[in-house]
């Protein structure tokens, strides 16, 4: 029998790290986009019933990369979260903020407590009444949150979409302009490989918009993503 | 909010909220917070004088249901509210009306709107309408101890069918007792007068703005002999909640037409009015 070895908690938390990294890299990516009128959501997703983006609230929505039985027991974990809250005070007092700050005290605790850390990556978002009150929450896997402006990617190869993105979203795009950079960026190839063209069947695109009374969360899906993605080539 | 110890110190989220399982909120509530459910509150023993609130109609017309409720609510002889809301939205394609304890049911209303948006968002899809139907049974039983000290909560659930395209609704007893009915139902205190009225008035192939009419004139039917139900009030303009529930959702019967249709009612009754020499429709 082999004797423990000392292994020093760089290290320790450096494996765990590379673990969860390399986890997330398999998946595909999660672009989040904000618009003029709210925050647009795509992922190259074919499946019509296991979802990577949803609805939390009112005015919350949910993105999520990496192993989907995790993710999934986060997202029911807000739903009730957010939930209990505005049934125990009311629905304004559910805030993106107070969510994300949960599942990051909850991805923390896992990472360093337990054997194995949670292969996921979030976004919280909340869309605003105005574009300046959006808030965008990213979640590692360590626990670690940054708050984002315009635009998130995550997922396998993050850096070189996160790229393309940088140089093709500015304020105040439309739905139909973001939805074309979204799609473009998805289906760009690495290095000089030919990129793809993805359509509606193969895309999961959701909206939090901010112009709908109190459920802003839409899916786009079939018809009414064709015409949303067709509008943008026209 | 309630947690366990370990996940306190932490922050993490309990590990109720993790653990996989239930589509339900309430289920949730009764593991994880269970004070916050409404039956679930000891009561002092002895009668309270707390607000009750009353008639609630609801009929069929093609296409699906309608529901209407007045504005009052009572205390004993006295008249605790004059615009309480009593017809709400349960979600999309459903209403409920609610007749009984004012604040359990609001209280209970509030409950079950949650419920069926909680399950929807989990599931990612709706319930039917029978399961929503039956949700709200289950919610009523747990309220039967309540019940038995008199602080009942008597609900009736329309709601459109998007299976069979009609529309439907359900009746309630104390004890969870969840009843179909068939074309027309009233609740509450003024409900034996708007039964009545209802069933002179209501008749197959009603359309949308004729079935409005038939339920507002059974209110102010109940409301002409019933204290305890309000009739449309044209002094300080409070008119009764009727909502629509057809294939494109609830919608609410804005007041402008309600004040139309309680003017026309008024002027067809008036001693000596347009309508004298009329009889009936």
């Amino acid at each position: 029998m082999s004797m423990p070895f000392y292994v020093s908690p760089e290290q320790l938390m450096k494996d765990r790290a590379d673990y969860a990294r390399k986890g997330i890299a398999r998946g595909r990516s999660v672009v989040v986009l904000q618009y003029d009128d709210g925050i647009a959501f795509a992922t190259e997703n074919p499946s019509r019933a296991l979802h990577k983006i949803s609805e939390i609230y009112d005015r919350i929505a949910f993105a999520a990369v990496g192993k989907y039985n995790e993710f999934e027991n986060l997202r029911v974990a807000g739903v009730r979260y957010a939930d209990l809250r505005g049934y125990s005070y009311d629905r304004v007092d559910v805030t993106a903020r107070g969510l994300a700050n949960a599942y990051a005290q909850t991805l923390g605790t896992v990472f360093t407590t337990e054997s194995k850390p949670l292969e996921v990556e979030l976004v919280v978002v909340e869309v605003g009444r105005e574009p300046a009150g959006d808030q965008i929450y990213r979640l590692s896997y360590d626990g670690s949150v940054t708050d984002e402006h315009g635009w998130v990617v995550m997922g396998g190869q993050a850096d070189r979409l996160a790229g393309l993105l940088e140089g093709g979203w500015r304020p105040g795009m439309t739905l139909a302009e973001v939805l074309a950079l979204a799609v473009r960026v998805l289906g760009s190839a690495p290095d000089d490989a030919e990129p793809r063209t993805l359509g509606a069947g193969q895309l999961e695109v959701a909206v939090l918009d901010r112009t709908r009374p109190r459920r802003a969360f839409r899916r786009l899906t079939g018809a009414l993503l064709e015409d949303v993605l067709g509008a943008s080539t026209a | 909010m309630t947690s366990t110890a370990s996940s306190a110190a932490s922050g993490r989220l309990p590990h109720a909220f993790t653990t996989p399982g239930t589509s339900s909120f309430v289920e949730f509530l009764s593991g994880h917070a269970p004070e916050l459910l409404p039956g679930n509150r000891p009561l002092p023993a002895g009668e309270l004088a707390v607000p009750h609130a009353t008639t609630i109609v609801a009929l069929t017309f093609d296409g699906g249901v309608v529901m209407a409720g007045d504005r009052r609510a009572t205390m004993g002889s006295m008249i605790a509210s004059r615009h309480i809301e009593k017809v709400f939205p349960a979600d999309e394609f459903s209403a409920v009306g609610i007749a009984g304890t004012a604040g359990l049911a609001i209280e209970l209303v509030r409950l079950f709107q949650l419920e069926l948006e909680h399950y929807e968002k989990i599931e990612g899809s709706l319930l039917s309408l029978d399961g929503k139907a039956n949700r709200l049974a289950t919610m009523i039983r747990g309220n039967l101890g309540l019940a038995m000290q008199g602080l009942a909560v008597v609900p009736l659930f329309g709601g459109y069918d998007l299976d069979r395209g009609v529309g439907r609704m359900f009746s309630y007893d104390v004890t969870g007792g969840r009843y179909e009915e068939q074309d027309h139902h009233a609740v509450g205190s003024g409900s034996v007068f708007a039964r009545g009225s209802l069933k002179k008035r209501w008749r197959p192939g009603l359309d949308a703005a004729g079935a409005v009419r038939v339920a507002v004139e059974a209110l102010v039917d109940a409301a002409d002999d019933d204290s305890a139900t309000g009739g449309p009030d044209r002094v300080r303009r409070i008119w009764p909640v009727v909502a629509t529930v057809t294939e494109s959702g609830y919608l609410r019967v804005p007041d402008d037409d309600l004040e139309a249709v309680a003017e026309a009612i008024e002027t067809e009754r008036r001693v000596g009015g347009a309508g004298a020499g009329e009889v009936g429709r």
